[in-house]
């Protein structure tokens, strides 16, 4: 099979070689399957003469065959070039392959030759290496000797080289050759020899790193000479934890403790200039020393970086607590509130030139600890300002004080000046404020560098300044007032009066815009955000508020007071049983409507009208009908019958049946008529129940009658309802009455009589 | 637990004294002078019954003057003192007496107030003594000595204080010891207190806007609270269960409590009325319980837990400890009071210028305001069960 396959191929080479395609022949199968291709593989002559025979003419056929005959030949012809042409091949080929033969033969014979030569060589070779071996080993025994020769010189000398080196000061070079050497002289040290020679060159280097360190030590050297002392102590294997301690002792002793200047700013000056950068200058050379070094030191150094930086920490932080205690006791001591911009600057410079040693000392406390001074500081300042504010509130009270009882300009009447002392005041008062502000402010500038540090942006503006300077401030404000309330009481009215009206309406006008002014105003200024719960404005306005009402209802007792005290001791000291018929009203019930309408324009300078019940034109008249001459007929004839208790009383009864109950002290509206309601109820009340203390004769009921009838033709203008006033003198009139041993009332028009002559 | 209604009695006169009968501790008895200067001035018997809610009175003649203060024998229910004016010859006097009430008077059926008889033809008081005090001036007030056995008497007189024997049935009076206040211009004591502690030798008296203790062994002046209201002061009360503590009112609207001991500050101040103080009672048995009366018209009883003798706050025994979930719940309902104003009386439509507790019943009391109208009222029932459970 095999064989017949290979055969089979070679046969197709040779085919294709020839352009007989076999593949050709298959595949053209289909159209030349004709039997009656001449050309075709299949080409039957049989079938082809049956065909031609059958469709072709005779002329048809001689023709064929003639043109056959014609092809024939030239394919004879063909055949026969190729043929030809082939075995001219086929000669020249066998020509070379003889020329071939006869070349090679001559070729062997010179190999041969070539080989028998090599042998020769060989055998030449071996005998030359064996007599040469002996010398080369002698050779490489000299040249090591010559080497191990050399060390040791190098050796010898050592000593003597280190001590010109060290003579020279070129103490790297000593070192470098040391270090040479060093392992050497370790391993050979139990050779007496070489003992020798270490213990002369321990005791150069002894000498040499004794030199270092008092170069070191000295430190005037430059940093450069100090880091080449540094490097080579540590090569000297100087352990370089003692060497940081050295460095950094030496470092304290450097840096400068800044002495208190003069002000602050130059203080802070002085102390950045100094020990600031002085501390830069060690914190630098100290880390390319000890911590920034290559690490191609060899491993021993590996923690020193670690170690060193440690160090520098402590180092550095005892430093700075040092200073900062300075800093900090020379900033308590700024107490002056008046330019707080240079202690701004101050501060800011100190904050700066901390930032320095943030940037070379990454995880240095020191600058945080720095901004926390600024941060107390800032907090002491808003402190000392809040004192301030108070201070100053409490010295202008004390002028308005001054100015108050200071006897008044061009005769005006009674707290003549009451608005202008209010408005300059008040205005003084939100000028300081003002002030103190814009003074804060400084600590939150843009250009400042601590100000956007959280603190500052946060709690220093919500907390220091809104709540513990502003609103403490208001709430002092209102406190400080209502302290004149508790403490004057018992002291019967140390506090002019005038004063309480006027702090009364500077509450008041705080509650209904001063407040918020001032907290829109800082709001504003501090871009206040409100991440803490902070004083509503509302809160502060009810206190003001609050403190207002006091104030005021305070006013009203203690004028009230004042003119109680006149009436009770004119209606005590009297005897009343013995007293002349009236003439004239007494001057004490003159004096007391001076005093009410004095009070009434003092309170009208501060406060609005406020309203009243509308009354007629002629309410004098009027009302003084109520205890005309008819009602008291049937009040003071004696009707006592025991079955009808008190007809006497029955129309007050009946009168109180259906008014409401009166509250003496109560609370006033901030107005100027429930002001004066307040003063004028006080004083009939105390008149009514000293009256029902005492005893009358007939002319002393005729003298209050004549009084209660004065009062009521001047009182009644200045209250909210005029019946109110009616009715008390009523009850004044109705109660002298009872107490009278001899009750006989006098004429109506004859009072009036006497009331209008007075 | 709704409270009774207070009870009204109209007097026909005007009043301002009011006392209950100190001796008496089964009946609730109030006597009430009245003030007139036309009329035959009386003294009403006030007897109330708790019961039926129902008022009976007698009146008693009191043909000397009108009634300024008036006090009853701690020993001897039918013994009083009154302070009185006279006027004669166009001159006021206030002198002081010790009276005896008819032995009628409780015998002779209770009538109702309206029955004409019995205001018709009213019985008089007998007179026992008077405490002359002509060369003293005027009297202000007498007191009697607390718990004592009715022979002693302090008379108020101007500025002088004056100590009473009374002897022989109380029909003679002898000063024993006096004492004078001295001090420029014309001093007057307003009022005074017989302290009921240290065996009933000390006095307090007010005068303008001082209050003073007064040593009745030697007579001398034992303190001196200057300026301890802003006004006059108007009346005093001792704590009958606390010795050092007293309380005064006055024409500040103010009620002050103070330790004797140290009399820089009050120990407590309220500010509830709104016109002058009148008169401060403690109540008897619960010192707590704090009763004034103002010429605002008004009654307030108070609460003062904080300076009473009553434990203050609430003390957990050791059993309450040890049981918990029902003593839980008591807790709750049970805290501690806190000084407080309990209940403000407004019955009256004049100035009170009288009140005082009842000496028989402790949760009662009397107000007497300036148009004679006395009004009965009681603590509040659940303040009340509070303070006794």
């Amino acid at each position: 099979m095999a064989v017949s396959s290979r055969k089979r191929r070679v046969h197709g080479m040779l085919k294709l070689y020839y352009g007989l395609n076999e593949e050709g022949k298959t595949v053209d199968q289909a159209e030349s399957l004709d039997p009656c291709d001449i050309n075709g593989p299949h080409f039957d002559p049989e079938v082809y003469l049956n065909k031609l025979r059958r469709e072709c003419s005779l002329g048809e056929l001689m023709d064929q065959e003639s043109c056959m005959v014609k092809q024939i030949r030239s394919l004879d012809s063909d055949m026969q070039t190729l043929v030809y042409e082939n075995y001219n091949k086929f000669i020249s080929a066998t020509d070379t392959i003889r020329k071939m033969k006869n070349d090679f033969k001559k070729m062997e014979d010179e190999m041969d030759c070539l080989t028998t030569n090599m042998a020769a060589i060989t055998v030449f070779s071996a005998r030359i290496s064996g007599t040469l071996q002996d010398q080369h080993a002698q050779i490489t025994k000299l040249s090591g000797v010559h080497t191990l020769l050399r060390k040791l010189q190098f050796l010898f000398e050592l000593p003597a080289r280190l001590n010109k080196c060290l003579e020279l000061q070129a103490y790297a070079q000593a070192v470098t050759s040391h270090r040479r050497a060093r392992c050497v002289l370790q391993q050979y040290s139990h050779m007496p020899s070489f003992r020798g020679i270490q213990d002369d060159c321990h005791a150069i280097m002894d000498k040499l790193a004794q030199e270092l360190r008092q170069k070191f030590r000295d430190g005037g050297s430059s940093a450069k000479d100090l880091s080449e002392c540094v490097e080579l102590l540590l090569q000297l294997d100087e352990p370089a934890e003692e060497l940081c301690d050295k460095f950094l002792t030496h470092a304290r002793s450097l840096s400068a403790t800044p002495t208190a200047g003069t002000d602050i700013l130059e203080f802070i000056d002085r102390g950045c200039n100094e020990f600031v950068s002085s501390l830069c200058l060690v914190i630098a050379s100290y880390q390319e020393l000890f911590v920034n070094r290559p690490q191609e030191s060899n491993l021993a150094y590996k923690n020193i970086p670690q170690m060193a930086v440690g160090k520098l920490h402590a180092f550095v932080d005892s430093l700075a607590a040092r200073y900062f205690s300075l800093v900090e006791r020379r900033i308590q001591e700024e107490k002056s509130v008046g330019d707080n911009s240079l202690l701004v600057r101050a501060l800011d410079r100190f904050h700066r030139r901390l930032q320095a040693v943030a940037k070379l000392l990454p995880g240095s406390a020191v600058p945080s600890q720095g901004t926390e001074i600024v941060v107390r500081a800032a907090r002491e300042r808003v402190k000392q300002y809040l004192a301030a504010l108070q201070s100053f509130y409490l010295d202008s009270l004390t002028d308005v004080r001054q100015a108050l009882a200071a006897p008044r300009l061009g005769g005006s009447s009674a707290g003549g000046g009451l608005p202008e002392l209010l408005s300059s005041l008040s205005a003084s008062i939100l000028n300081q404020i003002k002030t103190v502000l814009a003074s804060v402010h400084l600590f939150t500038a843009k250009d400042i560098t601590f100000s956007n540090k959280p603190y500052f942006k946060g709690e220093f503006c919500s907390q220091g300044v809104r709540e513990s300077l502003v609103v403490n401030f208001i709430k002092f404000v209102c406190q400080s007032s209502r302290q004149f309330c508790e403490s004057a009481v018992d002291r019967g009215g140390s506090t002019p009066p005038a004063l309480l009206l006027l702090l009364s309406r500077l509450c008041l006008d705080y509650e209904t815009s001063t407040i918020s002014y001032i907290l829109t105003l800082t709001d504003e200024q501090f871009l206040v955000q409100h991440h803490s719960p902070v004083t509503a404005v509302t809160a502060l306005c009810g206190e003001a508020r609050e403190a207002a009402q006091k104030l005021l209802n305070h006013y009203v007792k203690v004028q009230g007071l004042i003119i109680s005290q006149m009436l009770r001791k004119s209606v005590e000291t009297r005897d009343w049983v013995n007293t002349i018929e009236p003439r004239n009203v007494r001057a004490v019930m003159k004096r007391v409507v001076e005093d009410t309408t004095s009070i009434d324009v003092q309170v009208g300078l501060l406060y609005e009208e406020g309203v009243r019940k509308a009354h007629s034109s002629d309410s004098s008249k009027r009302t003084f009908s109520v205890y005309s001459s008819s009602r008291q007929q049937s009040r003071y004839t004696p009707s006592y019958t025991p079955s009808a208790p008190m007809d006497t009383n029955l129309m007050s009864n009946i009168h109180k049946l259906f008014s409401e109950r009166i509250d003496i002290f109560s609370p006033v509206e901030f107005n100027k008529v429930s002001v004066l309601t307040g003063i004028i109820k006080i004083s009939l009340k105390t008149f009514l129940e000293c009256v029902r203390l005492r005893t009358f004769g007939r002319y002393g009921l005729q003298q209050i009658q004549v009084d209660c009838h004065y009062l009521q033709m001047y009182l009644w203008r200045f209250v909210s309802d005029e019946n109110l006033v009616h009715f008390l003198l009523d009850e004044i009139v109705g109660s002298t009455a009872h107490r009278c041993l001899d009750p006989a009332p006098m004429e109506q028009s004859v009072i009036e009589v006497i009331c209008e002559r007075g | 637990m709704e409270d009774d209604a207070p009870v009204i009695y109209g007097l026909e006169f005007q009043a301002r004294a009011l006392t209950s009968q100190t001796a008496e501790s089964d009946a609730i008895r109030f006597l009430v002078g009245t003030q007139s200067l036309k009329f035959d001035n009386q003294i009403h018997i006030i007897d109330f019954d708790d019961e039926n809610n129902i008022i009976s009175k007698s009146v008693l003649q009191h043909e000397a003057g009108e009634i300024w203060h008036i006090s009853a024998s701690p020993a001897d229910k039918a013994v009083l003192t009154t302070c009185y004016n006279i006027t004669s010859e166009s001159r006021v006097v206030t002198s002081s007496a010790v009276w005896r009430m008819p032995p009628e008077w409780e015998s002779g059926s209770h009538e109702s107030p309206d029955d004409p008889h019995n205001s018709h033809n009213p019985q008089s008081l007998d007179l026992l003594c008077h405490l002359d005090n002509s060369a003293h001036g005027n009297a202000s007030c007498v007191l009697w000595e607390p718990m004592g056995d009715g022979k002693r008497v302090i008379s108020l007189a101007d500025n002088h204080a004056l100590l009473w024997d009374l002897t022989e049935s109380s029909t003679q009076a002898t000063i024993s010891s006096s004492a004078t206040l001295e001090g420029k211009g014309q001093l007057k004591f307003t009022s005074g207190k017989w302290s009921p502690h240290h065996n009933c030798t000390q006095l307090a008296t007010a005068n303008d806007t001082a209050i003073r203790g007064w040593d009745l062994r030697t007579m001398k002046q034992i303190y001196c609270i200057e300026n301890a209201h802003g006004q006059l002061v108007r009346d005093l009360d001792f704590n009958p269960n606390k010795q050092y503590y007293l309380a005064s009112c006055g024409d500040d609207c103010k009620v002050k409590f103070w330790d004797v001991r140290n009399i820089s500050e009050p120990v407590k101040t309220l500010e509830e009325h709104s016109h002058w103080v009148w008169s401060v009672r403690y109540n008897h048995s619960h010192d707590q319980l704090v009763l004034t009366g103002s010429s605002d018209s008004r009654v307030i009883l108070s609460n003062m837990v904080s300076i009473s003798s009553e434990p203050f706050g609430h003390l957990v025994d050791d059993d309450d400890l040890s049981d918990g979930e029902d003593n839980h719940n008591d807790e709750k309902t049970k805290e501690p009071l806190q000084d407080s104003i309990i209940s403000m009386y407004e019955e009256h439509e004049d100035s009170v210028y009288a009140i005082e507790w009842s000496s028989a019943d402790p949760w009662l009391f009397a107000s007497l305001s300036y148009d004679g109208r006395l009004v009965i009222n009681r603590v509040p029932r659940a303040l009340k069960y509070r303070i006794l459970l």
